[in-house]
This record gives C-alpha cells, structure tokens and sequence, in this order.
C-alpha cells in the first residue's frame, strides 16, 4: 500500500454480452478507497454498482482497465489468487444475500468460517453481533424458513464473522426496517472504529448513506459526483 | 463440517439421493448375479459329477466334459472294461442336448443305481413302466411338474414316476434303451463310469487304461472336476467380461447423468461457496464425497440386491443356472461401480467449480 490506497479502479469497462446484444454496465470507473474507509455508493437502478462490487471481488472479470486491491493488479492474478483474496480479504453481503438452502443459520456462518480456515470458539462478541441482528434465536433454522430480512442480516453475520480487511455490502438494509436498519448500521460502523475495517456499502437510502464517511454517485455506469 | 454440508446435500434431495444410489446398486447386482451365475453353475456341476460316485471316466476323444459330445463308444467297451483288474463296476450313459444348458440321460437304472449308491426319491419311485420318466428336484420345481404329469421331450410324451434328491449327475433321466433307440444312437455310449475296488488304485488303472484305449479320454474323478472352470470354457468368461464391462459403462452413464443434473442444480450453491472463497478443489471434494458415499450405499443395497436375484432362480431356473454368493467379488464389485460413478461426477464437478462464479450466482 504505496498511497494508502486500498482499492483503486481506473477506466473500469463492464459488457454482458447477451446473446447479440451487447449491455455495457460500467463505462469507465474511476474510484479511489482507502484503507479503513466507509464508502457508500447510491444511484439508480441499473447503474452499475452491483457490477462494481462484482469485479472488486474477483467474481467476474472486467472488459478493460484495472482494479488495483492493496496495489495488486486483480486482472493479473491468478484465479487461486483471487480465491485467496476472497478467502482473506474481501467479503461479501449480496443483494440477494445468497445463502446455502441446505444449511442451518448456525452453519451457513460456520462454513465461511471454515473456509476461511478459522476454527476454534468463535469470538465471544460476535455472540453480541448475531443478538444485535436478531438471529440468535434462529440459529438451527434453514433459511427458507427465514423472511427476506432474516436472511439478510444472517447474510451481514457471515460476511462480518472472519472480519474481513474488506466488506462490500449490497443495499445491506434493503429489507429491514428502519430499528434493524439501524442496528445494522451501528455494528457496521463499530467494525469500521474498532479494526478498521473498510467498508462499502451500496444503498438506496439517504439515512443509510448518512452513516459513510464519503458518499459517491452512480448514474449509466460512470461516476457523476464524488 | 464438510461432512455436514455433504449430508446435508444429500438428505436435501432424497429422492435424486435415492435413485443414484440405486442406480450404482444394479450396477452392482449385475456384476455380482453374473460372476455368482457362472461360479455356482459350475459348482454345481461339480457336485453333481462327485454324485454320480464313479472313479475314473472313459470318453470318446472328441468329446468334453462339459458339452455333451456324441455318443461315440461302443458298448462291448463296458465288458472289456469290467474284466480290467481293480475294476468292480462299469457303467455307460447316453447324454443327448435338448438345447441350452439342458440334456436327458439315458442310463442303466440298476448299474447306475449301483454306483451312485441309489437314487433318493422324494416322490413317486423308480421306472416301472413304458414312458416313465425320471427327474431330478431342481428340474421338477422350474417345470412344475409332479409324479403322474405329462412331460414332453424328444417329440412324445413321458410320464413322470419319480422325483429324486439333486446331486446324481443327471436332471432328466431315461432307460438307456430308449434314448438310444429315439437318437438313433444303438450300441453307442457317451460317458462310461466306473468304480473301483479302492480308490489308491486310481493312477495304476488309468495308466494301464491309457496303455490300451489310445483314442479315449480317461481322466479320474479329480481331472474331471478340475474341469469345471470359467477356463474350461473360454466363452463363459468372455461374457463376464462383456457383462462386466457393461455394467460398469451403465453404471458410470447413469451417475454421470444423475450427478450432471445434480451439479447444474446445485451450481448456485457452487458459486456461493466460491464466493466465500472456497477453491475449486473444496467443492470438487464436496462433489466426490456424496458420490462416494453413494457409491457405498449403492453397494450394500447392490449386495442386497444379489440375494434377491439368486432367491429368484431358485424359484424359477434352479435347474438351469445356480447362482452363488462369492463374497471375493463384493470389494471388486463395489470398486468398480464406484470407479464408473467418480469417473461420471468428475466432468460436471470440475466445470462447475471452474466456471465464472457471478454467472453460477446468477443461475437459478
Ligand atoms: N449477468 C448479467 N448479464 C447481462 N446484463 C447484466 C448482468 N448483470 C447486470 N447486467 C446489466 O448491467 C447493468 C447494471 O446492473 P447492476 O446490477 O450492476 O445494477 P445496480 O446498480 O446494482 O442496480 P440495482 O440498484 O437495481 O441493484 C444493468 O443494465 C443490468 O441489466
Ligand atoms: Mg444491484
């Protein structure tokens, strides 16, 4: 980290190519995020932030320029590296929270913490983190048993269980009231203060946004307002 | 953990849990019924030929032990044979083929008698009149046929007088006589037998036999049984090769696809495995352990599954074919099935854990 820089993106290009038509998603992003930062990211539907998002984890590649994480280039690492950088650094809360159907709550953290190679206790203040998100008493349920927003927040525990260096989180609040909005809000911001984490957090919400450092705009795949 | 996840896979979709399982169980069951087949069926030749009680047998030289050859020796033999030293009794049998894997022998009912120490009936008697026929317990049960039935062998019908215990060489048995005069095989004999005064005597007989009958094959009770082997005949182990090698294609075909369907299903899970930042190893590893698993469950159930088919033809061909149980062939078969099924899981596993992962996200 030369700049202190944490991600850094230049002329960033996105097209889906769907069957004969081409969508271009991203057209040319420039962002800049350092280290311990909380950024959100607003803009319309269809702007290009979940693609954003993608790209930065390593989950799909982008058509031109470059992604830096931590000074290396993303587009020239290898897939097992990329793999790693999701294993340690970067993690995800979806939009569509994405959780394994075949899994119990309690599991679905367990495995990310598997994967990740933590084994052990967890963290006896992550016990406080799932009873701020309300899912302490849903733990041995699968999550099609669970509301959208119960999902979600057992998304944000997973995501936050092995403290990632980097969070990107996909309208994290999308489906939550406004108290759990609020609580997981907080916990995110407590991450932030107390290791520094950095986060980005995509939102359609004012109030959310509120809570970033810094707020960036999206509109048709660019960046229109810092 | 990853047993968890792999359980939890599995238990998720039973009903594709249990028809793959199946599917690698018949697998089994079909190496399994085909090796016991053709290793019970000779056994139980080889009883049979201990049955008869003889020592050493005499054939024609263009006959084989376990064709049935042409009834190709003259009967003035058995005279000879019986003025030989050490020799007590001699006796002859016209063994005609009535199609596959099924003869009727005629025999000398009283020498025949004799030499396998009596005929043990379990229902009706010995040949008492014109058109009786006898037969053995095996051949009575696949042919439902009781004492006082109508059999029809040879183009006429014959009356069954007796129902014997199995074990004396024959299924179907007739006066000598009469087979010859239907096959037009007067004077003629296919098999001679013959029981000696001890049993030590054997090699010295032989020897001297061979000295003066150059044109037959004489071999002892021992070489005859040694006989019975998949070597002895070659086709018979071919066909459990091609059965085999079937089976195993079939079984491998069938995974592949169960497990091809299975992983397109699952190629959401796969992404957001990948997206945690597990390595395609980790999910091909899950893949390859509910395969196995599987593969194990399929193969007690394959294993189950061969008891069934034996029961099956006893109460249908106990004459025909005799099905064991060869333990030996349970890891084999076990084995190959789950070869074919991991060779069916790998393909589609390694093309889900090396594809984009935001587009198995997208996949539903
Ligand atoms: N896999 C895909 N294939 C084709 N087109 C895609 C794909 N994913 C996204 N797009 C297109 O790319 C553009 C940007 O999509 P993206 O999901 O990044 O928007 P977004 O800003 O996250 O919108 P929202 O606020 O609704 O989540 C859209 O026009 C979308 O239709
Ligand atoms: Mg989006």
């Amino acid at each position: 980290m030369t700049n202190g820089l944490i991600i850094e993106t230049r002329g960033l290009r996105k097209v889906y190519r769907q069957g004969d038509v081409d969508v271009a998603a991203l057209r040319g992003v420039d962002v800049q995020v350092k280290s311990g930062e909380f950024l959100a990211i607003v803009g319309p539907s269809g702007s290009g932030k979940s693609t954003l998002f993608h790209i930065l984890g390593g989950l799909t590649p982008a058509t031109d320029g470059e992604v830096l994480m931590d000074g290396k280039e993303l587009g020239k690492m290898s897939e097992s590296e990329r793999t790693t950088l999701r294993r340690t650094t970067v993690s995800f809360v979806f939009q569509k929270y994405n959780l394994l159907p075949t899994l119990s709550v309690r599991d679905n953290i367990e495995i990310a913490r598997y994967i990740a190679h933590k084994t052990g206790p967890v963290d006896p203040s992550f016990t406080k983190v799932l009873q701020m998100l309300g899912i302490d008493h849903r733990m041995d349920h699968k999550p099609r048993a669970l509301s959208g927003g119960e999902q979600q927040r057992v998304a944000i525990a997973r995501a936050i269980v092995n403290q990632p260096a980097i969070l990107l989180a996909d309208e994290p609040t999308g489906n939550l009231d406004s108290e759990n909005s609020a609580n997981v809000l907080g916990i995110l911001r407590d991450l932030n203060h107390s290791i520094g984490q950095t986060i980005l957090m995509i939102t359609h919400n004012p109030e959310a946004a509120a809570f970033a450092d810094r707020v960036i705009e999206m509109k048709d795949g660019r960046v229109v307002s810092h | 953990m990853v047993y968890k996840l792999v359980f939890e896979n599995l238990k998720h979709r039973p009903l594709r849990t249990l028809l793959s399982t199946l599917v690698i169980g018949v697998g089994v069951t079909m190496i399994l019924t085909l090796v016991g087949i053709s290793e019970g069926t000779l056994n139980e030749q080889r009883k049979r030929a201990k049955g008869i009680g003889a020592d050493v047998f005499i054939m024609g030289s263009t006959s084989s032990v376990i064709g049935t050859g042409t009834a190709s020796m003259n009967e003035g033999l058995l005279k000879f044979l019986e003025e030989q030293p050490h020799i007590k009794l001699a006796t002859g049998t016209v063994v005609h083929s009535l199609g596959t894997f099924k003869t009727v022998t005629g025999a000398d009912f009283e020498k025949f008698n004799r030499m396998n120490g009596g005929l043990k009936f379990l229902s009706g008697g010995p040949f008492s009149e014109d058109g009786d026929i006898l037969i053995d317990e095996f051949y009575s049960r696949q042919e439902k046929k009781k004492v006082g039935d109508k059999l029809t062998l040879l183009n006429r019908d014959w009356r069954v007088a007796g129902i014997y215990q199995s074990g004396n060489a024959a299924r179907v048995l007739l006066p000598i006589k009469v087979v010859q005069d239907l096959t037009s095989t007067n004077g003629k004999l296919t098999m001679i037998y013959t029981k000696l005064d001890d049993t030590a005597n054997t090699d010295a007989v032989i020897a001297s036999l061979k000295s003066q009958l150059k044109d037959y094959k004489i071999f002892s009770m021992e070489e005859l049984i040694s006989q019975y082997t998949t070597a002895a005949v070659p086709e018979l182990g071919v066909f459990t090769k091609v059965v085999i090698g079937l089976s195993v294609f079939f079984g491998a075909l069938m995974v592949f696809l169960a497990m091809y369907t299975a992983v397109l299903e699952r190629t959401r899970e796969i992404g957001i495995l990948k997206s945690l930042g597990a390595t395609p190893a980790f999910v091909l590893g899950i893949l390859l352990r509910e395969t196995l698993i599987m593969s194990v469950l399929g193969a007690i159930f394959g294993i189950a599954l061969s008891y069934v088919t034996r029961w099956v033809m006893i109460q249908l061909i106990p004459a025909t074919f005799t099905q064991e149980i060869v333990y030996d062939w349970w890891p084999i078969a076990g084995l190959v099935t789950m070869v074919g099924a991991l060779l069916g899981v790998i393909y589609p596993a390694w093309k889900a854990a090396t594809q984009d992962t935001l587009e198995s996200l997208s996949y539903d």
